[in-house]
This record gives C-alpha cells, structure tokens and sequence, in this order.
C-alpha cells in the first residue's frame, strides 16, 4: 500500500479518523507522517534524532573545526562525522571522547546533562559515589514510604543497609 | 515450534485486562537500557563483542535471583516462526529479530521468565535491555519489578556509567536513566470526536511522546496510541513514571469525557457504528489485520460502553494477539500466504465472537423501536 500524502513510498501508518461522520483511513510512510507529527515505532524509541544533529550542523559547521570532525574515539575508531550520520554512538568511551560536543546535544535533547537518578557504584567506588547513592537511595526510600509501597521500602532499605560498612555477615 | 509453555502466562500475562483502567488501557512497559563497559555497542559491536556479552550473561544468570527461573534463547538458533511469535507478543523487538535484515545477528538472545512479567535482551542496540510488560496501567510496579532486577545485575556485571551523564547509551536519547516506559491507551472517542489532536500536541508540551501500536508494520492502528516519556536524562527514575502516570490519567478522563459526549451527542450514529462493526467481525470472511483492528476498536467501545453486553476486554485483547500471520500460522501448522492468512483470521475472529456469548442481535435492546424486522 502507498502512502496517500505523497503516493510515493510505502504506507507504514496507517490512522483512523472521521471526516464528516464517515471513518476513514489516512496511510501514510514514515516520512509524511513524521511531518504531521507521527511516528512509528521504530522511529520513536529512539526518537527523531536527525533534527537535533542537522541542527547541529547548521549551528556549529563553523564551531567545530574540521580536525574534531575526523577526531575518532580512541577505544572504538568511531568519528564524530559517524556519529552524526548514524545517531548511535560506538562505545562507552566515546561519551569521554564526544564529550564537549555531546554535552550540548544532551542539553537540546533531554534539557540537562546531569543524570539525578539511579547511582551505579563501580566495584571499587570511591567516597563521593558511595555517598551519592546513598543520598539517591534515601529519597527513594522517603518517596515509598510517602506511598504507602511498605514492599517498596523494605527493598529499598536492605538496598541501604548493603551499603553500611562490613560487620554483619555477608 | 520451540516450547514456549515454560515461559510464565505464555509471555500473554500483560493481556490478561487486570490492572488499573483495563478497558483503556491494554498493558504498561517498562525497559531500561544497560551497557557493559569495555565493549562497543550494537551496532558497531564485532563478534567477539557480541560472544562475550552472551558468555557473560550466560555466567551470571544463574546466580541473579531475580533470573532464577529463566531460560536464554539464542534467537538464531530459533525457529524463524517462534521468533516472529515472541515479536507479536511483544517479548522482543523486531531489531533483535533482524525482521529488517537477514535474520537475528550472532549472540543475540532473549531470557525469558518461568514466573515474572520480565524479559531481557540480549546484544540489542544496547547490550542489554530488561523489560516489563503488565496488563492495565501499573507504572509503579512495573519499574519496582526493573529496579530489583537491575540492582542485582548491576553487583554482577560492570556496568557503563558515567558520573555526570549516568547509565550510557548507543542512543544520546536514551542515556541517563536509559528508562523508557510506556502505556498502550484506546482511545477511540478523542478519535472520533475530533479531540485526538490536541491531546497528542499536549503531550509534547510535557515531555512525553507517542506512537502507534506495532502491527505488521509497526503502524497506529485501530485507536491504540503508546505514551511513553521522551527524555531520559536529567530527572530521576520516579519522577519520570510518576508524571507519564499522572499525565496518563489526565488522558483517560479525556476519553472518558469524550465518550459521554459521543453518547449524548451522537448516541444513534456511535451504536450503529459499534453493530455494524460487531457485524462485520461477526460474520466476514476475509480481514485484513489492518480492518480486524479498525473494527475491533469499535467493538472494544462497545463492549466499554456496555453496549454489546457479555463481550470480555480480556478476549478482545486476545484476538488483537492471534489473528496476526505468525500466531496463524501456528495454529495451521503450516505457512500461509496472505490471502489464506485473512481467511484464517476472520475464522478465528467469528470463533471467538460465537463463543464469546456475545448476545445475538436479536436480543439488542435497541430493536424494540425499530420500525420493521424482515421476519415479518
Ligand atoms: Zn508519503
Ligand atoms: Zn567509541
């Protein structure tokens, strides 16, 4: 079936309405239904990406020098001008090899750069970290009990008690 | 096909209309998305990426409590038709199955669960991804169920985590708290009143993002809409499926108010609407998955309006699963091409609406008035 907006590509969406009390069916490809602000589902879980880095290339083709461009992720080989081509980072390691050029992105995207939710604890986490999640994990305690989610809570709390110093048997 | 009869509810306990709001909303899902550190990802994973997170999770699956009673299901080694069955119960996703490409890639896996509503997949875009499927609206639990999980992963695996950007991501949309939940709403009467509009431009005012149901193509189909939160980063866990649930909510009092308005408004041309579409389920032939879900959204607001008594949310949830090619083809034992594929949904369909003890039209309240029947 072809899309009815542009009669060119194959319809992917395909949404009821009702014009003048009669139903009726719009297909439409993925593109014009973008443009009416649809999407389909492979195309939101990840969410339209491509405006963000094309806006990107407009804004800072002068800001990024060429040499950042063809700058490469040490870990994985994968360049920034990859990066904006596909959407997907390669590896962990290109969040500290992107990271300038990432951190604005993050900003367009979610409105911060600064994650405030679950804090992981590497296998040998430092003072600052341990600390972090505990504070984390007490305001989540404090939000169960504030529900009433007691099953919540005890989880929560023996999250906690985990991460008291050694001396109960483990 | 390969046994699914160990996985718990047959992967179809998110069907089963329990939960908050059931006649609105058909199921909640929660993921979270999750990488190990010293490895490319997805897409630009090699093989002994890939192999090495599969033997990783092969490792440590068996110590996570929360796993216990789980299987790994290497997707290649599956048969092509299982895997298009655990798509259409929406167990994995159709990247994992490669439905794009040529099939599943190397160490691609799904661990499925014996007792809890949760699955994991394995060598994704991300190399992992854990998820939750529950009937009805249930924000809360299901990220409470994702949590424990991820809490005993995490002690079992290093995790890629970044002090400032947190959990890290193939995708810059996903990264942070790499959450994604999602609830799957009917709402056919801001459709059919014309409101649909608004409400979908009000969510992107506040952060959250929609889409349609997967189908054969992943297309909107039949009224079904996925809310679910667009950012990722920046907010914590609780807050973001605290407000999708909020906002939620706020959308099924719409559709409710939406609906009084269609039956004080319009009462006569919603139940011919509703029959007519009962009709054709009732009676056709051959269906198209697309018309199935076009007419299946009329009669789900019937059977909500309590205008086509008897009929259960939980079988209409039912057919929307089992009238799709794989699960047909399933029950024919064999592939069916797809003129033969919509003989055997519309058999399926008057199947269960014949036994469903769906009132016959005869007992239609309605009829009372009508001005002649032809039994003259
Ligand atoms: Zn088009
Ligand atoms: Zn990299």
């Amino acid at each position: 079936m072809m899309c009815d907006e542009c009669g060119s590509a194959k319809a992917v969406i395909h949404l009821t309405q009702i014009v003048n009390d009669e139903m009726k069916t719009v297909h439409l490809c993925e593109k014009c239904a973008a443009a009416k602000g649809l999407e389909t589902e492979g195309g939101t879980e990840n969410f339209p990406l491509s405006d963000f880095l094309a806006q990107m290339g407009e804004q800072e083709s002068t800001a990024v020098p060429d040499v950042v461009r063809k700058d490469a992720c040490s870990f994985c080989q994968l360049t920034f001008a990859e990066f904006r081509e596909s959407g997907r980072l390669g590896c962990p390691h290109c969040y500290a090899s992107f990271e300038p050029h990432l951190r604005g992105l993050l900003r367009r995207i979610h409105g911060s750069t600064q994650h405030v939710g679950k804090v992981y604890l590497p296998p040998d986490p430092t003072q600052t970290e341990l600390e972090r999640r505990l504070q984390v994990l007490r305001r989540k305690l404090r939000r169960a009990v504030e529900k009433e989610d007691f099953e919540r809570a005890a989880e929560i709390r023996d999250q906690i008690r985990a991460m008291e110093p050694a001396g109960g048997g483990d | 096909m390969d046994d699914l009869s160990t996985i718990a509810d047959f992967g179809l306990g998110w069907l089963d209309a329990s939960g908050d709001h059931s006649e609105i909303v058909l199921s909640t899902r929660v993921r979270l998305a999750r990488n190990l550190q010293g490895h490319a990802f997805g897409a630009r994973a090699r093989l002994n990426d890939r192999k090495a997170v599969l033997g990783k999770m092969h490792e440590i699956v068996p110590r996570v409590s929360g796993l216990r009673e789980t299987t790994i299901r290497d997707l290649p080694k599956m048969e092509p038709r299982t895997r298009r069955i655990l798509l259409e119960r929406r167990l994995v996703s159709r990247d994992l199955v490669g439905e794009n490409g040529d099939g599943p890639q190397t160490g691609t896996a799904v661990v499925l669960s014996h007792r809890d509503p949760v699955s994991l997949m394995v060598n994704e875009e991300d190399h992992l991804r854990l998820q939750t499927l529950l009937s009805g609206l249930r924000l809360q639990e299901g990220w409470g169920l994702l949590d424990q999980l991820d809490e005993e992963l995490g002690r079992e695996l290093s995790y890629a985590y970044h002090h400032e950007f947190g959990f890290l991501t193939s995708c810059p949309t996903n990264v942070g708290t790499g959450l994604r939940a999602s609830v799957l709403v009917h709402l056919p009467a801001l459709v059919l009143t014309k409101e649909i509009g608004k409400v979908l431009q009000g969510l992107s005012q506040v952060g959250l993002t929609f889409r349609g149901l997967y189908g054969e193509g992943s297309e909107v189909v039949g009224n079904f809409f996925q809310l679910s939160n667009q950012t990722t980063l920046g907010k914590s866990e609780e807050d973001l499926v605290d407000h999708l649930d909020k906002i939620v909510r706020q959308v099924i009092q719409y559709e409710l108010q939406a609906r009084q308005v269609l039956l004080r408004d319009a009462a006569g041309v919603t139940e011919d609407k509703i029959w007519r579409a009962y009709g054709l389920l009732r009676h056709a032939r051959s269906l198209s998955f697309e018309e199935l879900m076009n007419l299946l959204s009329g009669v789900r607001l019937g059977a909500s309006l309590k205008l086509l008594p008897g009929l259960r949310v939980y079988s209409l949830n039912k057919v929307m699963i089992f009238t799709q090619p794989a699960h047909l083809e399933e029950a024919a034992g064999r592939e069916l091409p797809p003129s033969e594929c919509d003989a055997h949904r519309a058999a399926y369909v008057r199947r269960i609406l014949s036994t469903e003890g769906v009132l016959s039209p005869e007992v239609d309240p309605s009829e009372d008035d009508s001005p002649e029947d032809r039994a003259g």
